[in-house]
């Protein structure tokens, strides 16, 4: 009789400039499949995972930012591409945490369609919220829309991937770096996902994936001065919620509350997700010989 | 005197006053494009409800490689009964499947579209540089990718098209007519086609004669991308077959692109029809450099703006406007220049300037050459050498023309720039205006409020300052006054195919 084969476990690591660094705190905790068994091990990050997540964002901001409309948009696309590569790996993990073999199905439909969704938006938010404005002297006066630069978001708890997703989509079509938190409770289809990233062509840096405790990571995250805006879905308790707001207030951080209770909605999706992230440049330029 | 001769004798590439000798010095080695993975059959059908028939009377025409004058293949001649089977097979596919599917799944077949000519984009650049003549050069780096990227634009659009309407519900015409140029074969089917599916109308297209093959090609990569039946269908023919889809009854709206002459036909034959029409026709563009202009930059922007794909361009820079102070230099440097560009064997990579397309606009361009000469002009043309077959034309110049000069006023297609001077600011603007065209024109200064106030002015659809000769999705393009109605491109391009 042959010998029963041993399979071997993937360990899960976040996700920091396109590496996947277990966190310098050494701390892991236990993520559980919906019966209470042991699924994996998660990373814990810690306040220095993140300020390193950061600075990394932070390097990247300037490549990405940089990179032309239509090349963000075919990026968004490939990553698409690839997740519906990678269905069954998404299968794999959604089953245990909970999802009808239907209900991943349609979760991974969705998160793959709403990275369409926004690729198709890189090169049209400008022409649909940029303006020309017919100022009375004579002036060439533009509008134009420019990321905000490095954002932190809490993705979703309760939707680990297509909520994940739909929170990632929109800050990086608008040329945003961003460091992301998972959801807390069901840790595992994030890192699944920077794997997608990691083999598309996002550039690295440009998505930074973070495992571990909102509770924790609240006040670094709302805290650090080189964050330029925070986003989260999920409604807080009341009293880290005031705790972020006042954080913010350190270096004017935006703060972008953007309630979603159904991720397959249509409220879901909105350019409006994309110009959050966005500063508004205007450009007075003299007419005249 | 005899000292400044002797530093000229030696080249030397810091001194102003020096240029390159390419004639004598420089011979670039042959670097032909390999053509033999691009299959191209014996002869082409018409691409009907998703499958490839037999024109109703079973006549084909030839298509020939004008740069070597030899026979491509042959393709279908589609007639009334032809086009009524397409139109028939679109409007099938409208009312069906094409209505049927949601917004976000029509964008994504146009993505697969996109994807799928990127994958096989040099294919397409081949067998485009093959029929038409154009520079293998520029059907790959520009044509093509383009015409990836107009699909890529337009598909995003399919399910946002409410955010270009406000205050409107978008929706599609129906069926649409699509009658497309020679000059840029693919490129020019992808701005038809992207729009019309993008916002859920289907097509018939009938592509020009002398340049079919990439369009069926396109809908052999069609039927590879797995669209419903009938919502692309692809006719081929000559004007006869464009007019049967012109007066076509089934047809709700028709997109032309092509001479302004043939475009005033079509306006005045759907004349009392409700059908809705753009045109996209001829132009003259002005070239106006003022003397603060960066000068390199400018000759340079020149020789894009006409030389550009043989000067068959609609919107070709092909009026020289110089301000005086700086004119005598800058037609001895664009002289210069022209010695060192290479026409010959489009699919070389190091040509510069192909063929012309077809024997009859070879003989066109000949003609205004001669009447240019024959109206008083000087003219002067590159030195350079060309092929004893195919159609070729040597990039030139005439001086010394006018402003009521035929050369000046007419749109020729084809190499040939005319240069005039003009003293102050309103007189270049006045000479820019100064055609039945309204389509595209260039400025070079190097002062910024000039650009705007000079732009400003210009009558026409596009301005290019400080550069000539660009194209994006994102960018409407389109003619005011003779050059056309309609934009095609951008979100302004979107409306030429949602009811108003």
């Amino acid at each position: 009789m042959a010998e029963q084969r041993i399979d071997v476990k993937k360990t899960y690591k976040m996700y920091i400039g396109g590496d996947f660094p277990r966190s310098e705190s050494g701390r892991t905790y236990k993520a559980f499949d919906s019966d209470g068994n042991l699924l994996a091990n998660a990373c814990q990050g810690s306040r220095k995972d993140f300020r390193d997540a950061v600075k990394i964002a932070r390097g990247a901001f300037g490549g990405w930012s940089s990179r032309s409309a239509y090349n963000r948009g075919q990026i968004l696309y490939r990553i698409a591409e690839m997740m519906e590569d990678r269905r069954d790996q998404f299968m794999r993990e959604l089953g245990p945490i909970g999802f009808k073999a239907a209900e991943a199905e349609a979760d991974i439909n969705a998160a793959i369609d709403r990275l369409i969704y926004y690729a198709g938006w890189t090169d049209k938010y400008q022409q649909v919220f940029g303006s020309i404005n017919p100022v009375a002297s004579s002036h060439f006066n533009f509008s134009m829309l420019e990321p905000t630069g490095v954002v932190a978001a809490f993705a979703p708890e309760k939707s680990p991937l297509l909520g994940l997703v739909s929170v990632i989509a929109p800050i990086i079509a608008g040329g945003n770096t961003c460091v992301i938190l998972a959801s807390e409770e069901f840790p595992l289809p994030s890192i699944s996902f920077a794997e997608v990233l990691n083999s598309s062509d996002v550039p690295e840096g440009v998505v930074n994936i973070l495992t571990g405790s909102r509770e924790e990571l609240a006040e670094h995250f709302s805290t650090h001065m080189d964050v330029n805006a925070m986003c989260y879905t999920d409604d807080l308790p009341k009293g880290m919620k005031k705790m972020i707001d006042e954080n913010a207030s350190l270096n004017v951080k935006r703060i972008i509350k953007r309630p979603v209770k159904d991720w397959y909605s249509e409220e879901a999706q909105t350019p409006y997700f994309v110009t959050d992230f966005q500063e508004t440049k205007t450009t007075w330029h003299p007419v005249g010989y | 005197m005899s000292n400044t001769e002797t530093k000229e004798a030696t080249y030397k590439p810091t001194s102003p006053n020096s240029k390159l000798d390419f004639e004598s010095v420089w011979e670039y080695a042959p670097a032909p494009q390999d053509s033999d993975f691009a299959e191209v059959k014996d002869r082409y059908e018409l691409f009907i409800g998703g499958k490839f028939v037999k024109p109703s009377k079973g006549r084909y025409f030839k298509s020939t490689n004008p740069a070597t004058e030899e026979e491509i293949t042959e393709f279908a001649e589609a007639t009334q009964k032809d086009i009524d089977k397409a139109v028939k097979a679109a409007r099938k596919a409208y009312e069906g499947e094409w209505s049927r599917i949601s917004a976000k799944e029509r964008g994504k077949y146009i993505y697969r579209i996109a994807r799928m000519l990127q994958e096989r984009a040099r294919e397409f650049a081949v067998l485009e540089s093959m029929d038409g003549g154009k520079p293998i050069r520029e059907s790959r780096d520009v044509d093509i990718p383009l015409v990836a990227a107009y699909f890529f634009y337009y598909a995003g659009w399919a399910d946002k098209l409410e955010y270009a309407f406000p205050g409107k519900k978008p929706e599609p015409y129906g069926v649409c007519g699509q009658i497309i140029p020679w000059n840029f074969p693919l490129l020019m089917l992808a701005w038809k086609i992207a729009p019309a599916l993008a916002t859920g109308n289907t097509v018939v297209l009938k592509p020009a004669e002398t340049t079919s093959l990439t369009a069926l090609k396109f809908a052999e990569l069609v039927k590879d991308c797995g669209l419903p039946d009938g919502v692309i269908n692809i006719v081929t023919g000559a004007g006869q077959t464009g007019a049967e889809i012109v007066n076509h009854q089934d047809i709700d709206k028709i997109a032309f692109t092509g001479s302004t002459n043939v475009g005033k036909i079509i306006q005045k034959s759907l004349a009392g029809t409700d059908k809705k029409y753009t045109l996209e026709l001829g132009g003259k563009g002005a070239l106006v450099i003022f003397e603060d202009a960066p000068i390199d930059q400018a000759v340079e922007g020149i020789i894009n703006a006409i030389y550009f794909n043989q000067g068959h361009v609609c919107c070709a820079g092909s009026r020289l406007l110089v301000q005086e102070g700086v004119a005598d230099k800058v037609i001895q440097k664009l002289k210069d220049r022209l010695g060192t560009l290479i026409v010959g064997d489009p699919l070389d990579k190091n040509t510069d300037v192909g063929a012309i397309n077809s024997k009859e606009q070879f003989e066109t361009v000949n003609k205004y050459l001669e009447l240019g000469v024959e109206e008083g002009a000087d003219i002067y043309q590159a030195k350079c050498s060309i092929p004893e077959n195919g159609y070729f034309i040597r990039p030139t110049l005439f001086t010394n023309v006018s402003q009521s000069n035929r050369v000046v006023q007419e749109e020729i297609f084809g190499p040939i720039l005319t240069v005039q001077t003009f003293r102050t600011a309103d007189e270049g603007i006045d000479k820019a205006n100064n055609t039945p065209y309204g389509l595209a024109n260039g400025v070079w200064t190097d002062k910024g409020s000039k650009i705007f106030k000079v732009g400003s002015k210009m009558r026409s659809g596009v301005v290019w300052a400080n550069t000539y000769n660009k194209f994006d999705p994102t960018s409407p393009f389109g003619g005011y006054k003779e050059s056309g109605v309609g934009r095609e491109g951008g979100m302004h391009g979107l409306a030429a195919y949602i009811r108003n």
